[in-house]
């Protein structure tokens, strides 16, 4: 017999099933993977670096483009570090506030992940339907900040202004029909709380929908099930978090086990897997865009009964309002202070964590007492799973690949920093 | 002030690890309502299996570990005294001293014992609490710690990337390589004396019909300059309940 050696193969960064600009170095046995390394940092800006030389509050926006599927989690926890050294707490509007987002950026991110998972594995509709609800959420976003992705929505003390009384609506325009522009506008007669809560109704449906084409669609089944196996306690190991962790069975979420803002007021449940393998994952992840729902609704009912402030009054912190500038000069004095140097953050350092789509996000801050952080490490959640993809993928077919990726719910933005 | 006191599940978690770590672990007063420790270098490994398999700690979980360069910690860049008039600029001196003048250390009350600091997360699930733990490397031409790979794989990658970062070494890593920067790259760019904008860019050189790197053509500029204010507002006395 002759001699047979191992196949090294490249896979990415140019690749669509990469997510973004993944290099995976494969070591094959025919088509089997004996080793992977992945090649990380195609997208590094250094963001934490970059975040050292400018106030506080000029790097919320670079927050957004950590981990680009879920924007507004990102920020939320860098804004929740920064308060924890500022010792604030924002109003309760805020909290609840942000809630109503961080779950809407919940669903955003399991949609484009089922969309492009389903994709990469050869469900094409998937990536049709997710974007169709996608767009409405974006909508959300574009009406209380203005932009469609990166928010910068998120403020320390609070949230950038309060919710929009009016939906923006689409115009007329010689590609749309008058009966079509109804339809599309029959949502958007109202508030934004509104928009929400008939997406909010609408959607359950929808999930529905996704898994009569998934869930016992036997192909998905068999591109899923008993793939990428990892036992608990190897995932505890390989400092899994969210989805990845609970799909192995154990029960951990931040907003139930270290609530921050107002979660210890939401009823929900938190899903968990049996077999730790890709199926189990999506059933999980499937599950929490219906449990997300669930706290938008209470969101919105608690949001519509109680109106108020939505950011602290502190102006130290917060700048003031453009109408009190006009005749007053304190307010003129804060405002040009906070926006030509920020605030000064009292020495000391701070660790927060919130439950981001992914993961465990977490945010480690250092402050000298200075008006920039002196160190800002992001703990992003999709660096340690990426780091476990050599043990995940050991002894599968080179198709499984693309599954794991799928399934670790990679984003480089937010790995590579 | 809320959050700023340890609860009371973090002043039992203090006990404990106060019993029984006694003086390996000292901790670190000025992170609000969290726990840090400072651990020697040469007990390292030694505390961090005991956190670990110890059945009241618990730590099963390796979350963050990241490299910390203190050497301009509280240090500004805004010069209050002695500015001329020859604009914005006129105030803003580099943070290493580059006119000669003495770098003021007036802002930070703490002053870091050593350059390079490795900061370690810890979480439990089972006993559901969190742990910092900061080890100074001694030596800053050569900062030199044992890995912990071989407590939590977890720490595999981000040993990694606090080497390429910060040039931080780990002894007994299985494969220190570089992460984040590109292949050949030289230097650690985390390091403060690092510039933000880097050494060398890179483009495309038609008539040589290949990528050329160059050194870089655009001048660092300070946007905004770091400034330590003293503030009473956070002051111990005041912060907590002193105007209520």
């Amino acid at each position: 017999m002759p001699e047979i050696q191992n196949f090294t193969m490249n896979f990415g960064p140019q690749h669509p099933a990469a997510h973004g600009v993944l290099r995976l170095v494969l070591e094959m046995d025919g088509e089997v993977i004996q080793k992977a390394d992945p090649h990380v940092g195609l997208l590094h800006r250094a963001t934490e670096k970059l975040a050292e030389s400018k106030p506080y509050n000029q790097s919320i926006g670079y927050m957004d483009r950590l981990d680009y599927v879920s924007m507004m989690c990102n920020e939320h926890g860098y804004v929740l570090a920064i308060e924890k050294l500022l010792g604030i707490e924002p109003p309760e509007r805020a909290q609840y506030i942000r809630v109503l987002f961080d779950e809407i950026t919940r669903i955003l991110n399991h949609l484009i992940w089922l969309g492009a998972h389903g994709l990469d594995i050869g469900a094409m509709t998937m990536f049709l339907y997710c974007f169709r609800e996608r767009e409405d959420l974006m909508d959300c976003y574009e009406a209380v900040s203005g932009t469609r992705m990166h928010a910068t929505y998120y403020r320390p003390g609070g949230v950038y202004r309060d919710l929009p009384e009016q939906m923006p609506k689409y115009q007329k325009s010689a590609k749309r029909s008058a009966k079509e522009m109804a339809r599309l506008n029959e949502a958007r007669e109202g508030s934004l709380l509104d928009f929400v809560e008939a997406f909010a109704d609408g959607f359950p449906a929808r999930i529905d929908e996704y898994e009569t084409l998934l869930t016992d669609n036997r192909i998905w089944k068999q591109r899923t099930v008993n793939i990428a196996v990892v036992p608990p306690e190897r995932a505890m190991q390989l400092g899994f978090s969210g989805p990845m962790l609970r799909g192995s069975g154990i029960p951990w979420d931040l907003r139930k086990t270290q609530p921050y803002e107002v979660y210890d007021r939401m009823d929900f449940d938190i899903p968990v897997g049996v077999n730790g393998d890709c199926y189990d994952r999506y059933l999980v992840r499937i599950e929490e865009m219906r449990q997300s729902t669930k706290i938008i609704r209470q969101c919105v009912d608690w949001l519509r009964d109680n109106p108020g402030s939505v950011v602290l009054e502190d102006r130290k912190i917060t700048p003031p309002r453009r109408i009190e500038m006009k005749d007053d000069m304190e307010s003129l004095i804060h405002h040009f202070k906070l926006f030509t140097e920020g605030y000064c953050v009292p020495e000391g350092e701070a660790y927060a964590a919130v439950e981001h789509p992914k993961g465990e996000f977490g945010v480690y801050l250092v402050s000298d007492g200075s008006n920039k952080p002196y160190r800002l490490k992001v703990r992003a959640p999709g660096f340690p799973h990426l780091a476990s993809m050599n043990e995940m993928v050991q002894g599968h077919m080179l198709a499984d690949v693309v599954a794991v990726i799928g399934t670790q719910d990679i984003v480089f933005g937010e790995i590579d920093r | 002030m809320a959050g700023t006191q340890l609860t009371e599940r973090y002043s039992r978690l203090a006990e404990t690890v106060a019993s029984r770590f006694g003086e390996r672990l000292s901790r670190m007063t000025d992170s609000p309502g969290e726990l840090t420790y400072v651990v020697e270098p040469g007990s390292l490994l030694e505390c961090c299996r005991e956190l670990r398999d110890d059945e009241s700690l618990g730590f099963e979980m390796l979350m963050d570990l990241c490299g910390v360069d203190y050497s301009q910690y509280g240090h500004d860049e805004w010069r209050t005294e002695g500015a001329t008039a020859t604009g914005f600029s006129r105030g803003v001196f580099e943070a290493a001293g580059d006119d000669g003048q003495p770098l003021d250390m007036a802002g930070a009350a703490w002053e870091p014992p050593a350059r390079f600091a490795v900061v370690y997360h810890l979480l439990s699930i089972t006993r559901n609490h969190r742990l910092r733990l900061k080890v100074f490397c001694q030596d800053a031409a050569a900062p030199m710690l044992d890995s912990v790979t071989g407590i939590w794989a977890s720490a595999d990658w981000y040993e990694r990337e606090a080497f390429d970062l910060f040039g931080i070494l780990f002894r007994g890593h299985p494969d220190l390589r570089r992460l984040l920067t590109d292949y050949g790259f030289i230097g650690h760019p985390f390091r403060k004396d690092f510039p933000l904008i880097g050494n060398v860019e890179m483009r495309y050189d038609p008539d040589k019909g290949r990528v050329v790197y160059e050194p870089v053509s655009i001048e660092p500029r300070t946007l905004v300059p770091k400034v330590i204010r003293d503030d009473a507002r956070y002051e111990s006395g005041l912060k907590d309940g002193g105007d209520a």
